[in-house]
């Protein structure tokens, strides 16, 4: 027999690191060292071959003729492909058809990939790009949602949710407003750019390192792209450095492209993206023009809506249809709008697919129900905070536009608590009494709350697998669906891993998701991956429990009740035995020390053609108060002080959540305010690096920052041991920020008029807005 | 050939491409993957090292630089630490306090923090400078991160800087390799592709660099000129590095004129200059990042003629003169005289900037500078005004108003300035000033600003100038909206 390892004197010790704690994230040590390896930081394979594609000059336009003999000759390039180089499908669209894994005749945006080059260096291989001579016969461009709104030009249908009869409540209302808002698309700026590796194997296949959130379908497109079985394919991701929804459905291309090179030449294929053609080339989130038609009482009680949120998607469906449904589900918030109309565009534009960004629609849609609170308050001279809490979804008021029941009523409550711990009230009237004595700097103020739908709209996506080995010295290893971006999923699943046999989460470790070690995954996205990749993992650790636990009942002749997994032990009734020893005995018993696990989602289901339905498990809330200061000569401005209090339910790992809570809130803060995405009229990107692009810096975070979980409050819903999710709903507290800075404009008018702020709010929109209170000043002085 | 020091050890490089950058270097020459690339544009930080420097006092002292618009044959002479000499036990305390707040999350942005931080805490512990929260966010600021919100990253600087203050027990790295070849030697390399690089240690080699080579490209910190590199991919087929002639590097100071060589960075220029002039030292806080201002220069930022260049209005403002310099002669050229069109200056063919001379200020001069950006900080003006008074009490006996971003060079509105001449500062001269603007100017419409907003500030700027000058000179600023509100 072979040895096995030997027991080491142990002690019963309280396991450390379970769920609840704040274990570090399992790579910081590594990322503090520059030891933590992106793709562009493996060990490069012999003979590594460097991609970059050629990129299309316009917007709409046929491709008339294209010569790349200069490309082919260029000094270091192997090969240079076109799609009908393509052995397999050249459609790579993730739900829809729509994207051509490289164009044919027809390109829809400009820095659309028309060939692909594989040279002996990145800079051979983008150089050489550079060289295509490409004759055009330009076709009109739609560039703009109102252009496509015009013309009907959609990449998917329209729908509307309808509860009631909108119309008639309108006519009938006390007071009725109407109010437009064009919301800003913003630039993912994952600090790695899109970046893979592909490497053919012995097989004919390929083996696929990708910086992607969702290497499944990594694996399928490049099967299908190459003509293969999805077997031949395998992807790997270790970790992204950052996603934020950029990387689930934009990595496939890269992909994709990378493995054609490497089916052409026999040679791995490296594949990144420099900056600016990152830029260019992949979606970003989608800008929104929406509208709002609301009747409300005196109290400013809506009683009927007509909402309608149109999103610019590019060129192709991507996955817009679900992103324009979110933004649908989002446009209440927290408020319960009655009788409600709520209809969504998905406009085809002639630039880049938008897609998937933190939040995917919902805050887009939140925007126009958070515009028309200030706009209500303002009409009828009420605090805005007064307007949205008399708005809140509540007992008797909690049916959404789209049927779903609202059960866990959490933000009446949590509103409160924030109001008094942000010292609301007396802040107001601080800032009231500073803005009647400063004539050029103001500041305003505004508490606003997020409610967010969790689970993926597309049912079927809502499940998880996941893969947990015992080995014989105690130690564990699991291997889940979901990705690693950042946001400490890795050690959220490690912890609930160690938590399910109480050991310390130093026995577990988590590697590189990978398709032959959980297949047919979901992408890291919806803010699921701790819900779902948890709840697998929890349910794999309970197969192989359930097996030891028989063995031991039987081993050591108790009950299966008399056996518990603690302190880095087995416990059957008065015998303990150390972890390690425990595993070793069932292993030389013969009992499987390994398990798949898997979840779906209950109770979810949406009938789209009613648009009805309960499409998610639970809502996730929080509120935020920000205060700002502005400028009223150039516009600019300041967050000086964020106060937040989010509801996680009963936290996996608060350290972890409160980051996702303040890099959320960030990342809000910047796409409404100096994250601006600006076009030429021909359609080409003109903020296309950190230089024009700016995302928030380290002085943009406000001084005064406090931010609270929202103690005991465990999820109603059967999650994983009641904690909620926290990728996406935090993002949206940033909405605070916006109407703080309407609120400090509108303080120019004695808060009697609401002014017009498209976002992002740049200085110079902010200046705009001050120029329109002043305008409405001016106009009031002449009607006297 | 260049011969310095990486980590700790010695490398000699030989024909080696100029046009490399210093992160291309360690990343696909060295494989040195710590350092990583963002975006190479020195705008992210991502891929921030620590340039060590050995100076007079006999030191080397430690700047923060972003590898990847630094070129390498910068590095001659010099000491290269990346993170990659982080890696050994004892951590660092910055390191240790970035793990123990949580202070990174995706990860590909902290080794650029942790050097930032490394290089702010050496600058603390070993050389004695003070540091507070407002200095730590301003060593920072050229670092972005996506993910965290930078919360935990200024309480892991707060804690490992601020708060502590002892020195790192791996500190002999820094210092034992402070032996670096300081020795004035010219160097050069030349490269396969006939790419060359001349690093000259006179006045003289430079001027006959320039002559045998017309079409030689300066270059000192390269924070522009990488950027034809790294972003449009451009060839620079001979570069010529003035940063190690004396002459360029040289600071002075008499009753009437600052001087400073043309190749000061704006860290090293920052006392000279805030000494006279303390309007400059909101402006350097914000202009750029702190690695770009340790490695760009006053006379970089001048002669690139960017209109949008920070620098040239304030010292249009002042009435500043620039030394220029040749194989035929020396000349002085008012600023106001250099600037001909969009990146086109009264340079010749092969004339360099020596020094830029700055008067000192008259006992009742005052200068405004202003600059407005989407971003508070390192961010490029959407609009900089710079404005100098001289006063005999509230009558402005001459001014010189200047502005960048209004037009295709830095340029004065003098039209404006003929408004305010004589008058007393007041309401009605600033609105005059205002109406004058527009003959001064006709700005353009572009992804940084509109043509309207540009014009509006243009005049709103003048206003808080008024504010400011009523409120005295010794008030606080009249606007709190800065990066360190």
């Amino acid at each position: 027999m072979r040895r096995l390892p030997s027991e080491t004197a142990h002690q019963p010790a309280v396991a450390t690191g379970l769920a609840g704690q704040s274990a570090l994230h399992d790579s910081a040590w590594k990322h503090v060292r520059g030891e933590a390896r992106y793709i562009d930081d493996l060990p490069e394979p012999e003979g590594l071959l460097h991609a970059a594609v050629g990129h299309s000059q316009h917007a709409h336009a046929r491709i008339v003729a294209m010569d790349l003999s200069a490309v082919r000759s260029y000094p270091g390039v192997i090969a240079v492909v076109t799609v009908d180089d393509v052995p397999g499908h050249t459609d790579i669209g993730p739900v829809f058809p729509g994207d051509p894994v490289l164009a044919g005749e027809l390109v829809e945006h400009v820095g659309q990939p028309i060939f692909a080059v594989a040279a002996t260096s990145h800079t051979a291989a983008r150089k050489a790009a550079r060289l295509a001579k490409v004759e055009y016969e330009l076709l009109e461009p739609v560039l703009t949602i109102a252009k496509a709104l015009e013309q009907e030009l959609f990449v998917r249908p329209t729908n509307t949710h309808l509860r009631g009869d909108p119309d008639q409540a309108l006519a009938a209302a006390p007071h009725r407003l109407q109010g437009q808002l064009e919301v800003g698309g913003q630039e993912h700026f994952y600090l790695e750019g899109q970046a893979c590796l592909v490497e053919p194997t012995e097989d004919g296949g390929m083996f696929v390192h990708t910086s992607s959130q969702h290497p499944s379908e990594v694996q399928k497109l490049v099967a299908e792209v190459l003509g293969l079985p999805i077997h031949a394919v395998q992807a790997e991701v270790r970790r992204m450095g950052g996603g934020f929804g950029g990387k689930e459905t934009q990595a496939a291309a890269l992909a994709c492209v990378a493995a054609l090179l490497a089916n052409v030449t026999g040679k791995a294929v490296k594949y990144r993206l420099s900056r600016a053609d990152d830029m260019v080339q992949t979606g970003k989130r989608h800008d929104f023009f929406n509208t709002y038609d609301l009747g409300f009482d005196d109290q400013g009680v809506i009683r009927g809506a007509d909402i309608m949120v149109a999103g610019r998607c590019g060129y192709s469906p991507d996955l817009s249809d679900a992103i324009v449904d979110r933004a649908m589900f989002h446009a209440d918030n927290a408020y319960f709008l009655d009788q409600a109309r709520v209809t969504g565009h998905r406009c085809k534009t002639h630039t880049v697919s938008n897609t998937a960004f933190r939040g995917f629609g919902g805050p887009q849609g939140m925007m126009i129900i958070e515009k028309a609170m200030d706009d209500i308050a303002r009409y009828l001279r009420l605090d805005p905070l007064e307007v949205r809490k008399r708005n809140l979804y509540g007992e008797g008021r909690d049916i959404t536009h789209y049927g779903q029941r609202i059960e866990q009523h959490v933000l009446a409550e949590l509103i409160g608590q924030l109001e008094t711990s942000s010292d609301y009230q007396a802040r107001r009237e601080q800032i009231s009494a500073f803005n009647a004595q400063s004539p050029v700097v103001k500041r305003g103020l505004a508490l606003t709350p997020v409610k967010f739908g969790i689970s993926f709209t597309a049912t079927h996506l809502n499940q998880a697998g996941a893969l947990v080995h015992i080995y014989t010295d105690g130690s564990i290893h699991i291997n889940h669906g979901g990705t690693e971006m950042g946001q400490g999923l890795y050690i959220k699943i490690a912890q609930v891993v160690a938590s399910a046999f109480q050991v310390d989460v130093s026995c577990v470790a988590v590697s590189a998701t990978r398709t032959d070690k959980v297949p047919n995954t979901s992408p890291t996205a919806a803010s699921s991956g701790s819900d779902l990749n948890g709840m697998a993992a929890l349910d794999a650790c309970e197969k192989i429990k359930a097996r030891l636990i028989e063995f031991a009942a039987e081993h050591w002749s108790c009950k299966f009740g008399d056996v518990r997994f603690e302190n880095n032990e087995v416990v059957m009734a008065e015998q303990r035995v150390s972890w390690g020893t425990f595993v070793r005995t069932a292993y030389m018993n013969r009992i499987s020390l390994s398990s798949s696990g898997f979840y779906s989602t209950p109770k979810i289901h949406f009938d789209y053609a009613k648009g009805h339905g309960h499409p998610f498990l639970y809502y996730a809330n929080g509120a935020a108060c920000s205060e700002v200061l502005i400028d009223t000569l150039t516009g600019e401005y300041k967050v000086t002080r964020v106060d937040i209090l989010h509801d996680v339910g009963q936290s996996l790992n608060p350290a972890i959540d409160m980051g996702q809570i303040e890099g959320g809130f960030i990342q809000c803060m910047g796409w409404l305010t100096t994250e601006e995405l600006v076009y030429s009229p021909e359609g080409r990107l003109l903020t296309t690096g950190p230089a024009t692009y700016k995302i928030p810096a380290i002085s943009d975070t406000p001084a005064d920052f406090r931010v609270q979980l929202l103690e005991n409050s465990p999820n109603t819903e059967a999650t994983i041991f009641r904690s909620k999710a926290v990728g996406e709903p935090p993002f949206m507290l940033g909405i605070s920020v916006w109407c703080a800075l309407r609120d400090a404009v509108a303080s120019l008018t004695d808060y009697r008029f609401s002014p017009p702020l498209d976002t992002p709010a740049t200085p110079e929109r902010m200046l705009g807005a001050v120029n329109a209170a002043h305008s409405w000043l001016a106009a009031k002085q002449e009607d006297r | 050939m260049i011969e310095f020091y990486l980590n700790g050890r010695a490398e000699l490089l030989e024909g080696v491409d100029p046009n490399l950058s210093i992160l291309e270097w360690l990343r696909t020459r060295k494989r040195l993957t710590g350092t990583k690339e963002g975006c190479a544009s020195g705008d992210c930080g991502a891929c921030t090292v620590l340039l060590g420097t050995s100076e007079e006092d006999g030191q080397t002292h430690y700047q923060s630089i972003n590898s990847c618009i630094a070129l390498i044959g910068s590095l001659h002479g010099r000491h290269l630490v990346t993170v990659d000499a982080l890696r050994d036990e004892p951590a660092h305390p910055v390191q240790t306090a970035m793990v123990e707040c949580h202070g990174s999350q995706c990860g590909f942005c902290t080794p650029g923090f942790i050097m930032s931080m490394v290089g702010l805490h050496r600058e603390v512990t070993v050389e004695g400078r003070a540091c507070d929260q407002e200095r730590l966010i301003e060593a920072l600021a050229g670092n972005l991160c996506r993910c965290t919100g930078y919360r935990p990253i200024i309480e892991a600087g707060r804690q490992s800087i601020i708060d502590e203050s002892a020195a790192w027990e791996g500190d002999a790295l820094f210092v034992n390799a402070a032996q670096t070849p300081v020795d004035a030697q010219p160097v050069s390399l030349t490269h396969a592709s006939g790419r060359t690089f001349h690093a000259p240690v006179s006045l003289a080699e430079l001027r006959e660099l320039l002559a045998e080579n017309p079409e030689a490209r300066l270059m000192a910190g390269t924070t522009d000129l990488a950027l034809e590199i790294t972003q449009q991919l451009l060839d620079v087929p001979h570069l010529v590095a003035v940063e190690r002639v004396p002459e360029l590097q040289r600071l002075s100071r008499t009753e009437s004129v600052l001087e400073i060589g043309a190749a000061v960075t704006y860290t090293r220029a920052a006392d000279l200059l805030v000494g006279d002039w303390p309007a400059f030292g909101p402006l350097l806080d914000r202009l750029a990042s702190l690695q770009i201002r340790n490695r760009g220069t006053l006379g970089g930022n001048i002669a690139n003629a960017s209109p949008i260049g920070d620098m040239p209005p304030p010292l249009l403002a002042l009435g500043a003169e620039l030394v220029l310099d040749s194989a035929e002669g020396e000349r002085r050229v008012a600023l106001d005289d250099f600037f001909l069109g969009y990146r086109n200056t009264a340079l010749r063919s092969q004339e360099f900037i020596r020094s830029v001379q700055i008067p000192t200020p008259g006992q009742d001069d005052r200068l405004f500078i202003y600059k407005v950006s989407k971003r508070l900080d390192d961010d490029i003006s959407a609009v900089l005004g710079a404005f100098w008074f001289r006063f005999a009490g509230n009558q402005i006996l001459d001014c010189r108003l200047a502005y960048g971003g209004m037009a295709a060079t830095p340029k004065r509105a003098q039209s404006a300035e003929a408004a305010l001449r004589g008058q007393a500062f007041d309401d009605a001269a600033v609105s005059a000033a205002i109406q004058a603007l527009a003959q001064d100017f006709t700005p353009l419409s572009d992804a940084r600003a509109s043509a309207g907003y540009r014009s509006q500030i243009a005049g709103n700027l003048l206003r808080r100038a008024l504010l400011e000058h009523r409120a005295g000179a010794n008030a606080k600023p009249l606007l709190s909206v800065t990066p360190h509100a």
